[in-house]
């Protein structure tokens, strides 16, 4: 609510609060990677239905195509980032203790870069023709 | 930082109203999606980067009829989390916090999700690959 001694907007106080200095940075990243996540996933699922068959050969020379890697990776972006954001929402909520949040945060991160580079490198290795029989 | 401070005594007796479920299942869907949807989807990935063996070892998974309960409980939990989503960003602005308005979005958010579901499948059979 914004008081009367001070013509600035909720938004704009709000900005460079919290506990980390970062303001409402985390909360409008969440948005901003759904916002991100959605229009792909109803590319994603749209193909899932149009390919005539999810065999290896189907999917890989899908996922060989430029018009395919290139979504599928800001796909992989959003949805890993948007899955961060989510989850560290949810520790810090649940986590009381300081060393189990820094801890089970540090996993997280761990778990969400190696996953997601996993990932991303598959598609690249279908991208780039690097798959084997 | 102090840990006895007081709670609420009634923390164990809260009634729980649709929003308030609706608001819990957001969190379960979400992390649900993440620490198996986006883990078989990874498998599912690279799997098709490895070899026609490794290919082979996920589709039996996939086919499976653990695979299927997988799948459409993943499709509904990705639908629900996304129609729970957008009531968030609805709500962001302002908009429904009569309890009205909460509970009738609320409704809207479990209905659209299961209806999302089920047209999902039904493109999937009856237009798109049918099987894994």
């Amino acid at each position: 609510m914004a008081s009367k001694f001070n013509s600035a907007s909720d938004m704009k106080k709000a900005r460079g609060l919290g506990s980390a200095k970062s303001g409402v940075h985390h909360w409008w990243m969440q948005r901003v990677t759904a916002g991100g996540a959605m229009i792909l996933l109803v590319w994603f699922v749209a193909s899932l239905v149009l390919l005539p068959s999810l065999d290896r050969a189907t999917v890989a020379g899908w996922l060989a195509s430029p018009f395919t890697a290139v979504p599928m990776l800001l796909l992989i972006l959003a949805v890993f980032w948007h899955a961060r954001l989510g989850v560290q929402v949810m520790l810090e909520d649940y986590v009381h203790s300081e060393s189990g949040r820094l801890f089970s945060l540090l996993a997280l991160n761990f778990f969400i870069f190696a996953v997601a580079a996993v990932a991303a490198f598959s598609v690249l290795i279908l991208a780039f023709g690097g798959a084997r029989a | 930082m102090a840990r006895n401070r007081p709670l609420s005594p009634h923390m164990s007796i809260w009634k729980w109203r649709i929003f308030a479920i609706t608001s819990i299942t957001h969190r379960i869907t979400g992390n649900g999606l993440v620490f198996v949807g986006l883990l078989l989807f990874t498998w599912w990935l690279a799997a098709a980067a490895t070899s026609d063996s490794a290919y082979a070892l996920f589709s039996a998974f996939a086919g499976s009829p653990i695979g299927w309960i997988v799948w459409v409980g993943l499709s509904w939990a990705a639908a629900q989390h996304a129609m729970s989503g957008i009531r968030h960003l609805v709500m962001d602005s302002g908009w429904g916090y009569t309890r009205r308005m909460s509970r009738l979005s609320s409704a809207f958010v479990w209905i659209g999700a299961i209806l999302l579901t089920a047209a999902f499948w039904l493109l999937f059979q009856y237009i798109g690959p049918g099987i894994f």
